[in-house]
């Protein structure tokens, strides 16, 4: 009945019967999030911190194993910081920002993620997805002890699921039977598989790219540099089409061999093919090491057509799938987070009306489209379609190695950024001219080194205005949000990313730390006017 | 040196990788090859300067001839 589909690293939430289950009628809970993975336990997080009660039902005890997601972005981290949870991860994580690529021997193209200073996170940390997971329900724990309403159930599968437009409808497996729940609002945050989405009917559609790649977790000692490192037609011959390699804590490292389309999946995984595998690499050059999880995967390109339905919400790859080259996928779960908490708490509050929530479908499809589009590329890249293809692949290689010129077409793996939610209907034109493009209308705000802290620890989980250069009012009673004011002259790092080549700014920003809208002089009509739009009461137009 | 752009010249590099790529969709190998045929004729129209022809020429032959691999 109620099988394990993985084994687990971490048996965290055991299962232990509820109250729920001898209810006379099916009891009542504010949000359920179906799935305790990164994202619903992150979405756990998100909206328990803000009040709002809230029940996570998963089918397993605990997490999985295996470094699975593995690079974690800085906007992660971010949102992680945002929710308590990044202490440990950076800790543990292992710090990188480089990346280097290679053609058979030869070395093609460079790539530094984060050129410049002054931020609080590095652009990527390489952490086993287990520990993430592991951190964050630790940070739930410790929310739970001070108060803050968050439930974990595990083994509790959700067999059927019926919504309509003022609730929705669960019924839960358990080893001590079925019960039933009502709840809200629903977050499905339970994988690309989603049950949750096949129970209701919706489609996922893309496209699947035949080819297969074998993970390997390995504990060795090597010397290699800490940065990601590409292969396209590795030397070590025998080991796959391609190969990427990243380093891990607890002397582990991540090794990601393309090994084709038609391949005996079983034959593939047995530990003699693996060896042959990794001995091609590894051998040469001497290195001993220890098989700690292996896996194969294949992967697929797709969307749901929309996220919300009804009072289903989806987020993370239940919603979307993308290919792993570029860290596109647990990342931007995260970022599903961070877009719908502050949302959903405005609606559940009565502050906002429920279109609202249409903006999170707006936003979120719009970067996932984006997030589609580059894995797509970097995956026809590593692994052409065509004759013809393949041949332009190597053009591109073959001129890289002399011609810089070249590089730019280098495609292995775009790694992610965050989404800049340009055209987002909750955006106020841009009206500060002059000002950095980074910092404009929908994007997330650059963070900026200030008094022995960082820019984005103020900042986040409320509106807030921020001024620079310029005396801003007391605005409560007009405008709910916090307001920071630097003088002049106070942080230059902070000028240089939001003043740009102006005098002075008036920013209003999101909870999640998105840019709303940006001008040079305070008009409380116009910051007004603009926290309307954001938050879904002003008409449209 | 001589008068080819040999430094960084796209700012949207992948988005006109792609567009090759689309471009070729669909073709045999020969009516590809004869696709980069007329392309090529069409770009080197546009340049119009026989001396960046020949050094583009040279760079393409160059980067060929490291025999790493054979195509395919």
């Amino acid at each position: 009945m109620l099988e394990d589909r993985y084994n687990l690293a971490h048996r965290l939430y055991p299962y232990s019967r509820s109250v729920d289950q001898d209810a006379a009628t099916p009891a009542h809970h504010q949000v359920i999030v179906i799935g305790g993975g990164p994202v619903g336990m992150a979405a756990a997080l998100e909206l328990g911190l803000k009040g709002i009660e809230t029940l996570v039902l998963d089918d397993h005890e605990g997490v999985g194993q295996g470094s699975r997601a593995i690079c974690f972005s800085k906007r992660c981290l971010e949102i992680a910081h945002r929710l308590g949870a990044a202490g440990p991860m950076m800790e543990k994580g292992v710090e990188w920002s480089l990346g280097r690529v290679f053609h058979g021997e030869r070395e093609v193209f460079e790539f530094n993620l984060l050129p410049e200073e002054g931020h609080r996170f590095p652009a990527f940390i390489n952490l086993q997805q287990p520990y993430f997971e592991k951190y964050l329900v630790e940070r739930i724990r410790q929310a739970q002890a001070e108060g803050v309403p968050i439930e974990i159930r595990g083994r509790n599968k959700v067999t059927d699921i019926d919504t309509d437009s003022d609730k929705v409808a669960l019924q839960i497996e358990t080893p001590d039977g079925q019960y039933s729940l009502t709840a809200d609002w629903v977050i499905a945050a339970d994988g690309a598989g989603s049950p949750t989405r096949k129970m209701m009917g919706l489609g996922f559609d893309g496209k699947v790219f035949e080819d297969n790649f074998l993970i390997a977790d390995v504990r060795m000692k090597a010397d290699f540099p800490v940065e990601r490192r590409f292969w396209f037609e590795p030397p070590f011959k025998g080991s796959g089409d391609s190969a990427l390699l990243h380093k891990q804590p607890d002397g582990e490292w991540r090794i990601d061999f393309q090994i084709g389309w038609h391949i005996d999946r079983e034959k593939e995984l047995q530990d003699e093919n693996i060896r042959a595998r990794l001995d091609a690499m590894l051998s040469p050059m001497g290195i001993d090491y220890e098989i700690v999880w292996t896996s194969i995967y294949t992967f697929q390109c797709r969307r749901m057509e929309k996220f919300r339905h009804d009072r289903v919400i989806f987020v993370g790859d239940s919603c979307h799938q993308v290919s792993p080259f570029g860290a596109r996928g647990c990342n931007s779960g995260m970022q599903d987070v961070d877009n719908l908490g502050w949302k959903l708490k405005r609606v559940i509050d009565g502050l906002s009306p429920e279109e609202l929530l249409d903006s999170y479908d707006e936003e979120r499809i719009a970067a996932t489209d984006e997030n589609i589009l580059n894995s797509t590329r970097s995956t026809d890249f590593i692994t052409p379609k065509s004759t013809i293809s393949k041949v332009f692949r190597n053009a591109v290689l073959d001129l890289s190695e002399e011609n810089d010129f070249a590089r730019p077409f280098v495609n292995s793996g775009r790694l992610s950024i965050p989404a800049t939610l340009d055209g987002s209907t909750l955006n106020t034109q841009d009206d500060l001219p002059g000002a950095p493009a980074r910092s404009r209308p929908g994007a997330v705000c650059p963070d900026a080194p200030l008094d022995g802290d960082f820019l984005l620890d103020r900042l986040g989980g409320r509106f807030a205005v921020l001024a620079i250069g310029v005396d801003v009012p007391d605005f409560q009673g007009d405008i709910d949000a916090d307001r920071l004011m630097f003088s002049k002259g106070q942080f230059p790092v902070l000028e240089e990313r939001y003043l740009g080549g102006t005098e002075q700014a008036i920013y209003l920003i999101r909870p999640d730390q998105h840019v709303a809208g940006r001008w040079a002089d305070w008009s409380i009509d116009a910051v007004c006017k603009a926290f309307g739009r954001a938050t879904g009461m002003a008409e449209k137009g | 040196m001589g008068k080819l752009n040999r430094s960084r010249n796209l700012s949207d590099a992948d988005d006109i990788y792609a567009a090759l790529i689309a471009a070729h969709e669909g073709l045999s190998d020969e009516e590809s090859t004869a696709l980069n045929a007329r392309l090529i004729l069409t770009l080197f129209n546009h340049i119009g300067d026989a001396d960046v022809i020949g050094e583009a020429l040279e760079v393409a032959t160059l980067a060929g001839q490291q025999e790493r691999h054979k195509a395919l």
